[in-house]
């Protein structure tokens, strides 16, 4: 069909060479007038660095790092470290404390409505309570001595002079090493005991669409745990295992990733560690502050049982059936 | 002042690494770092090049504005120093490097990085000039005594060049203009925001 309208593949080539041979004809018949350019096969630095973000090349020394001649990109993670992390910190920490203060002022401490009823019903164990607190105290440590890392030299070093801060700092960078093993061996504990609790459930929505909790006159029921604190579960499990992979990471520097993957892990690290500050100091807000009752739960391992009617309907109800909490009360509760 | 720069003219390198070798001899540099290092492009290929590299003293140093604890300090001659007394060992500046210059003696297990060391263009540092305090903690303080750092100036082809910036930037423009090629001063673009045209 197109065979005729075709040349053949051979006169084609024939061709093809014919005019190659003609364009380069004037270079050859014309020698020396084309200096030699033993440039012809080098990439300049300037198109190395378009065409890759970095150079690297073959180096003798023994070390994974070497090889890299040029990565301007540092400047870029510079950027990131020095303006947009520190930005980040700063609105989204003072952004959830002036939230939590602005929740203070409009809502106030949610009292027992039907007030104490002085019987104690018991929440958590006593190695729940110590997981609890593993993970607790750890992460405090960890969250300060990280925020010393972004912020100190703003807010620390022009206090008490670069001597003293650079001797606060060392010791803080070893203690935040050291305290994530802890903190993970919290994290693991916590997460398994208390994941069968934490699985959502249709309840849960109800509790969204009722306020969480937050407006006085309403108590929408709960399981063990309300849907707001399988929020703060699940992102803690979350966070906590993106913080504690990347800090490894980092822990071991080039051990698995290359310069670029060690900058998208400090950032990484740094920006899920912020949400999870932000997220702790809400969780640390209403575990104290916010709510009247709550904190003796992880206090000392109770709740009043009126606490635990308004917060926990649900739960209070499956342990009284198994026989591990008082049933019926005193009419905590008038109907209203 | 002047204004102090390395140049390495990579066509004039011969990868023979007495740059490394002398920098590692004169400032008496720990075991395991390498304060210059020689790195081979398109190795066995055509258009194989050599570059050596260390601390390009940049202008607006990464390493400095990087550092958790504010070590850094650059003098008069636009050298980027710092202080391992204040240094943490944290590793950043090595992040924000551009040349992989800063350097960290492995002092325990795992990652654990000591006080970082880098190339001092040969001017010591924080501490009294040429004392023994200075010497044990940064080597060498060739500059005090009016003397360029060793490294270029015992290079055999004078590929790498230190010195005022606009002297070595002009012998490297005489070299291509004469030659008629270049691949360009390493390195420069990214630690000045000035390329010479090659």
């Amino acid at each position: 069909m197109s065979g005729p309208f075709l040349a053949p593949p051979k006169i084609a080539r024939a061709l093809l060479l014919c005019i190659l041979l003609i364009a380069a004809g004037p270079l050859h018949a014309q020698p020396g007038s084309v200096p030699i350019d033993p440039q012809a096969d080098v990439a300049s630095e300037r198109s190395l660095l378009q065409q890759m973000p970095r150079i690297e090349g073959r180096i003798d020394i023994q070390n994974p790092t070497a090889h890299v001649l040029e990565q301007p990109d540092g400047r870029v993670w510079r950027y990131f470290h020095e303006v947009l992390l520190h930005w980040t910190g700063a609105v989204v920490i003072l952004g959830t404390i002036l939230l939590l203060a602005v929740a203070y002022l409009v809502i106030g401490r949610l009292r027992i409505s039907a007030g104490r009823s002085g019987i104690r019903v018991p929440r958590f164990d006593a190695f729940e309570r110590f997981s609890h607190w593993l993970t607790a105290v750890s992460f405090l440590v960890l969250a300060l001595t990280g925020l010393n890392v972004t912020f100190g030299k703003q807010l620390l070093l022009p206090v008490i002079g670069h001597d003293a801060f650079s001797t606060v700092s060392e010791a803080a960078k070893y203690v935040h090493n050291f305290f994530s093993f802890p903190f993970v061996a919290g994290l693991i504990l916590v997460g398994t005991m208390w994941i069968r609790d934490n699985v959502p459930r249709a309840i849960d929505l109800v509790w969204f669409k009722e306020g969480g909790g937050f407006i006085p006159s309403k108590h929408p029921t709960a399981g063990r745990f309300n849907a707001g604190e399988k929020v703060v579960f699940w992102l803690a499990l979350a966070f906590g295992a993106a913080v504690a992979v990347s800090g490894y990471l980092l822990l071991f520097p080039f051990y698995v990733t290359n310069i670029a993957g060690m900058q998208i892990v400090q950032v990484v690290h740094s920006l899920v560690a912020i949400l999870f500050v932000a997220l702790i100091i809400g969780h640390i807000y209403i575990g104290t502050l916010g709510m009247e009752g709550a904190f003796e739960a992880m206090g000392t391992g109770s709740v009043d049982l009126n606490w635990a009617k308004e917060h926990h309907g649900l739960w209070l109800e499956e342990k009284a059936a198994k026989g591990r909490a008082p049933r019926a009360l005193p009419s905590g509760t008038p109907a209203e | 002042m002047a204004r102090m720069k390395f140049l390495c003219d990579a066509e004039r390198c011969i990868e023979c690494n007495a740059c490394v070798t002398a920098c590692k001899n004169e400032n008496e540099v720990p075991w395991g770092i390498n304060r210059r290092r020689l790195v081979t492009i398109n190795d066995g290929k055509p258009g194989e090049r050599s570059v050596s590299m260390a601390c390009m003293h940049c202008s607006d140093p990464p390493c400095a504005s990087v550092c958790p604890v504010d070590c850094f300090m650059v003098t008069a001659d636009h050298v980027v120093l710092h202080s391992k007394d204040l240094c943490i060992g944290c590793g950043y500046c090595f992040y924000a490097c551009p040349f992989g210059a800063p350097q960290y003696p492995s002092v325990s297990n795992f990652g654990s990085r000591g006080k970082m060391d880098k190339c001092t263009y040969c001017a010591g540092g924080p501490e009294p000039d040429n004392t023994q305090a200075e010497f044990a903690k940064y080597g060498a303080n060739r500059l005090s005594q009016g003397k360029l750092p060793l490294c270029a100036e015992m290079c055999s082809t004078k590929s790498l060049l230190a010195g005022d910036g606009d002297i070595i930037a002009q012998i490297y423009k005489e070299r291509v203009a004469k030659r008629g090629y270049g691949s360009g001063a390493w390195g420069w673009q990214t630690a000045y925001h000035e390329g010479i045209p090659a």
